[in-house]
């Protein structure tokens, strides 16, 4: 065997470890230093510092795969460094950052503002480090489990919330038994190719039929705990409660980093070694995106709570993304990056009207929360109106971009049906995005207008994604270039 | 001597065990309604793996299985600690651990 931490490990693995350090450097911090409530706002600076390393780590890594091309692995071939690790470890750490910067007023108001918020975000994220990079079954469930356990507990994070505590429980029964079931699709995958290395299961995999049962089983058991990560009908029914109950920072982690992560562990798998096989999983993952698009579509229409309106919605775009994977030619796959990486941005900026909305009297969640905010706050509710439009996906918005292009792969790959299944789903949802719309701009606000009071995290959260979402409406070409570049081999 | 009822026990008994604690605690986890039965359950399931693992280790002699096998129970005790920690914090507030009276969200 070879050497057992070379330089080139360590080269992978900085971004992880400087992720995990400042975690725990958190924990530390918060116990010794930082012992009152008022003082806890220092420890966003760890978070901070901690994906200023983890970005020039990043940065050093693509320097080096832009020179060198190809692919960095390490130890010995469970972890690899390629561009789409990379594209995803970006989105990441853009995630983390715009989470952590409208955190710390959002705690601080609910009395619950303790420092292991910010060691479990950079833990989370390290978790999803794995899932990107990860090309080892072991490596991938343990990142997995990393990331799923860390989000057990920031959904339970408003101890004193009996609602909180409830999502939390929830998350966690389903969660669980997603990864019993990933799990066991896992250890069948060992069985049949002797190996927990994703390219000798490729091998494996392409020699054996794909309706041979123990294959089958566990593309069916795989595409299961896949699905219930990605919130997918009919394994979604986690994600409203766990979206409702969580605390709202906490829900636009939730909604962007675990779906985002979800769908690098989807790609890496579907795209990777059970290609082979994608007679046996294709019909799957399409009922599961059409099936997503209906109920998530459905259901969203006689929502009263905004954050479970927005839950269905995310549903609802974890079918579009599946069906870019559906399609799986070079447009699909870039589709799918492009819309991944305009969902952080339109779906953090939605959740975050809802956390600067938050107040004493009113909790931001409800539908009617929303009435009359433009006299109340004209900028937000501009914002909140760009964002709904890219959720909508209506031009000249980021949405329209990510919907564009898995059409577009759709049709170069000949499934007429689903491009007009999925074309008329945008026009149902394009109702109830607009209902919130209507209830800010026409409707009049149900109190005296009391201006709202922002802190400084949330503005620059908001205009940051704000501008992104707009930005890549208006001009994508250097973001399809980014993309087209990063996918799969 | 060899009786004619004694069969060695092959890699195909342990399949199957495997697919049945599968089969029982998906069951548990769906038609129980208490709680900790519920979190038994996904042990269940997380053992039904570890029998895999460690029968398919031993018919291929390889030694990736039981490695694999060793981190499912460092996981799955990760997550049975958490859900305890949520249990009790929940339990404090509602004071039950009847999942069909824990409905303040919608199910």
């Amino acid at each position: 065997m070879s050497e057992f931490y070379t330089s080139t490990d360590h080269f992978v693995l900085l971004p992880a470890l400087m992720l995990a350090l400042f975690g725990c450097a958190t924990l530390l911090f918060d116990f010794w230093v930082f012992p009152h409530e008022k003082q806890r706002r220092w420890l966003l600076l760890f978070l901070v510092l901690g994906e200023i390393f983890a970005g020039v780590a990043y940065w050093r890594q693509q320097a080096f795969l832009n020179d060198h091309g190809g692919v960095l692995t390490a130890f010995n071939g469970t972890l690899t460094v390629d561009q789409f690790a990379l594209y995803f470890h970006w989105i990441f750490l853009i995630t983390a950052l715009l989470v952590g910067l409208i955190s710390y007023r959002y705690f601080e108001a609910k009395r619950e503002h303790h420092g292991e918020y910010y060691a479990l975000v950079l833990l989370a994220q390290a978790g999803m480090y794995f899932l990107a990079s990860g090309t080892d079954l072991v490596t991938l469930f343990v990142g997995l489990e990393t990331m799923a356990v860390t989000f057990y507990v920031l959904v339970g994070f408003l101890r004193a919330d009996p609602r909180s505590n409830e999502a939390a429980l929830k998350y966690l029964l389903l969660g669980g038994f997603s990864s019993g079931f990933l799990a066991y699709g896992f250890s069948l995958l060992y069985g049949i190719s002797a190996s927990t290395k994703l390219s000798d299961i490729a091998l494996a995999v392409a020699n054996r039929d794909p309706y041979d049962p123990i294959l089958y089983l566990a593309l069916v058991t795989v595409t299961v705990g896949v699905l219930f990560k990605i919130a997918a009908v009919p394994f979604h029914m986690w994600a409203p409660d766990a979206y409702e109950g969580a605390p709202t920072v906490v829900t636009a982690f939730l909604a962007v980093g675990s779906k985002a992560a979800s769908f690098a562990l989807l790609l890496r798998l579907f795209l990777g070694p059970l290609e082979a096989a994608r007679d046996a999983w294709e019909p799957l993952l399409i009922a599961a995106a059409i099936l997503s698009m209906t109920i998530g579509n459905l259901a969203a229409v006689t929502q009263t709570n905004t954050k479970r309106l927005l839950a269905y919605s995310s549903i609802n775009h974890a079918g579009y993304m599946l069906l870019g994977v559906v399609a799986g030619n070079a447009t699909g796959i870039q589709g799918v990056l492009i819309y991944m990486l305009v969902y952080v941005f339109m779906t953090i900026g939605a959740f975050l009207i809802l956390v600067a909305l938050n107040r004493d009297e009113t909790s931001g969640e409800d539908v009617d929360d929303l009435r009359g905010l433009m006299s109340k706050n004209p900028a937000h509710a501009i914002w909140m109106l760009i964002f709904l439009l890219s959720l909508a996906g209506i031009p000249p918005t980021a949405g329209f971009i990510g919907k564009y292009f898995i059409f577009l792969s759709l049709i170069e790959s000949g499934r007429y049906v689903l491009a007009v299944i999925a074309t008329v789903y945008v026009a149902v949802a394009i109702y109830y995005y607009l209902r919130l719309v209507k209830s800010m701009f026409v409707e009049d606000p149900e109190r005296e207008p009391t201006p709202l009071a922002v802190s400084f995290g949330t503005r620059v959260a908001l205009v940051v994604s704000g501008i992104a979402t707009l930005l890549i409406g208006v001009y994508p070409e250097p973001f399809i270039r980014f993309a087209q570049q990063s996918f799969l081999r | 001597m060899e009786s004619s009822f004694l069969h060695p026990i092959t890699t195909a008994h342990y399949l199957v065990l495997s697919a049945a604690l599968l089969l029982i605690g998906t069951i548990g986890l769906l038609v129980r309604r208490n709680v900790v039965v519920m979190m038994m359950s996904i042990e269940l399931i997380l053992n039904a793996v570890n029998v895999n693992l460690v029968a398919f280790s031993r018919h291929l002699q390889d030694l990736g299985g039981q490695i694999f096998a060793i981190f499912v129970i460092v996981v799955a005790v990760a997550e049975a600690a958490v859900g305890l920690g949520i249990l009790i914090a929940l339990f404090r507030n509602k004071e039950t651990v009847q999942i069909d009276e824990i409905d303040l969200l919608k199910w």
